[in-house]
């Protein structure tokens, strides 16, 4: 197998360089269905980043005992057992928060990433790794998400973080900002449009920063080689 | 190592495919038959819920969830209606509407007194545009609370349309439709109580006949 990469790369990797959706373009159907509000983009974040660690952990645990030619039917069936399982359970324990993550849930199943991070990652890596990865990948699709759910509602809604209390309890109202007078704006970008377009900018704006970071980083190679 | 040749048999992949299917199967199994009862507790909670917050706080005092009548609803549905009485006194009558918005069905839970004249109305489902139509949930807006007190005598049939429509309702800038559907369906929710009002306020339920 290949070499334990760094703790750093890992970060970097997953908050950054292979963004799941911003550069990897992976789970793009939650990304658009949910991103209409940034409380909405937290909240499938946070629950998309629990099945994340619990999905990566399970797959690296049981990597020796898995092999190539079946190796994708049975990540499949234990992700879809797993996001089942934390399913039924929240709906028992933590029925008021199911009230309000319950809709995103079940669109975890349909999420690429899950799979993508569990091919790519998982089943070659330690447990320890492994859930770090999922971890800070989860970490990246809940910074994405949020950034593309503010956009889209400040433009779209005039407010920031609306009803975030639904969410994480009455203690984070404070959150909740008019940016825009009622009804001033463009209700184009909640609605699906809005999410092609925003994303679209967000991949652009990315892809522009990390062109800038390459200059700068290159740009001082060759100042330092001059010396 | 006897793990490598384990794996490595040509049998393995097959089977191991299958011990995690049955595995993951039982581990389902065991969850549902360990959630079930407590999702069917928190789910009864909910409705119960959602049939007393529509009520001021102290209306009622009896079990509305026991207390049901079950008449042919305007859609030929059988629709459940709720009873709220306080102390053997039968009050409210609680029951769903729906009918279409924009986005499709709206469903709203309203609450009628014995006089005609409603308690609260609220929208327990509807898939109207996020930021615009949704505005009829009482979470993000007090809009819905207008229904409060009205019949159908005041305001008079012909004034039970928006605004726009030249009736007594407001409607959300740049959304006429949904404010439209939801003044229709709690309209027809007040005309199905004329309607059915002795069938409604009829024989009540086991609370009052014991009490006689």
């Amino acid at each position: 197998m290949s070499d334990s990469p760094s703790l750093r790369h890992i970060t970097r990797d997953g908050l950054w360089d292979n963004n799941v959706v911003l550069g990897q373009m992976l789970g793009l159907c939650p990304t658009m269905a949910v991103t209409s509000s940034a409380t909405n983009g937290l909240g499938m974040g946070l629950a998309t980043t629990a099945v994340l660690v619990l999905s990566n952990v399970l797959i690296s645990a049981l990597r020796a005992w898995v092999v190539d030619a079946v190796r994708i039917p049975v990540f499949i069936v234990l992700i879809a057992g797993l996001v089942t399982l934390v399913d039924i359970s929240m709906n028992a324990w933590f029925h008021d928060l199911y009230k309000v993550l319950g809709i995103f849930i079940a669109l975890i199943v349909v999420n690429c990433a899950v799979l993508g991070r569990a091919e790519a990652f998982a089943s070659r890596h330690p447990v320890s790794l492994a859930a770090l990865d999922g971890l800070v990948t989860g970490v990246g699709f809940t910074v994405a998400l949020v950034a593309m759910g503010a956009v889209r509602e400040i433009t779209g809604a005039g407010t920031l973080f609306a009803n975030a209390h639904l969410l994480l309890g009455q203690h984070f109202a404070f959150l909740e900002t008019k940016v825009l007078p009622a009804d001033t704006g463009a209700l184009y970008m909640i609605l699906p449009p809005g999410g092609f377009l925003v994303l679209g900018l967000l991949i652009a704006g990315r892809r522009w920063l990390q062109k800038q970071i390459d200059k700068r980083t290159a740009d001082v190679a060759v100042a330092a080689a001059a010396h | 190592m006897s793990a490598d040749r384990l794996t490595s048999a040509h049998w393995y992949p097959g089977l191991s495919l299958g011990v995690v299917m049955l595995a993951t199967t039982a581990i389902l199994a065991l969850g549902q038959a360990g959630t079930a009862d407590r999702i069917a507790q928190a789910v009864a909670d909910d409705s119960r819920q959602q049939l007393e917050q529509i009520l001021p706080a102290g209306y009622a005092d009896n079990n509305l969830l026991a207390d049901t009548l079950t008449l042919a609803g305007p859609d030929g549905q059988p629709l459940v209606v709720h009873r709220a009485s306080k102390q053997g006194v039968l009050r409210a009558v609680l029951y769903e509407m729906s009918g279409h918005g924009y986005g499709g069905r709206i469903v709203l839970l309203m609450a009628v007194d014995t006089d005609g004249r409603i308690v609260g109305v609220r929208v327990t489902r509807h898939n109207e545009t996020p930021g615009l139509g949704d505005r009829i949930e009482v979470a993000r807006n007090d809009w819905i609370r207008a229904f409060d007190g009205k019949s159908l005598q005041q305001p008079t049939p012909a004034h039970w349309s928006v605004k726009k429509d030249g009736g007594d309702f407001d409607q959300f800038a740049g959304a006429t439709i949904t404010p439209r559907a939801v003044v229709g369906i709690v309209r027809q929710g007040l005309e199905f109580f004329v309607a059915h009002r002795d069938e409604l306020l009829g024989q009540t339920g086991g609370q009052q006949e014991k009490r006689s």
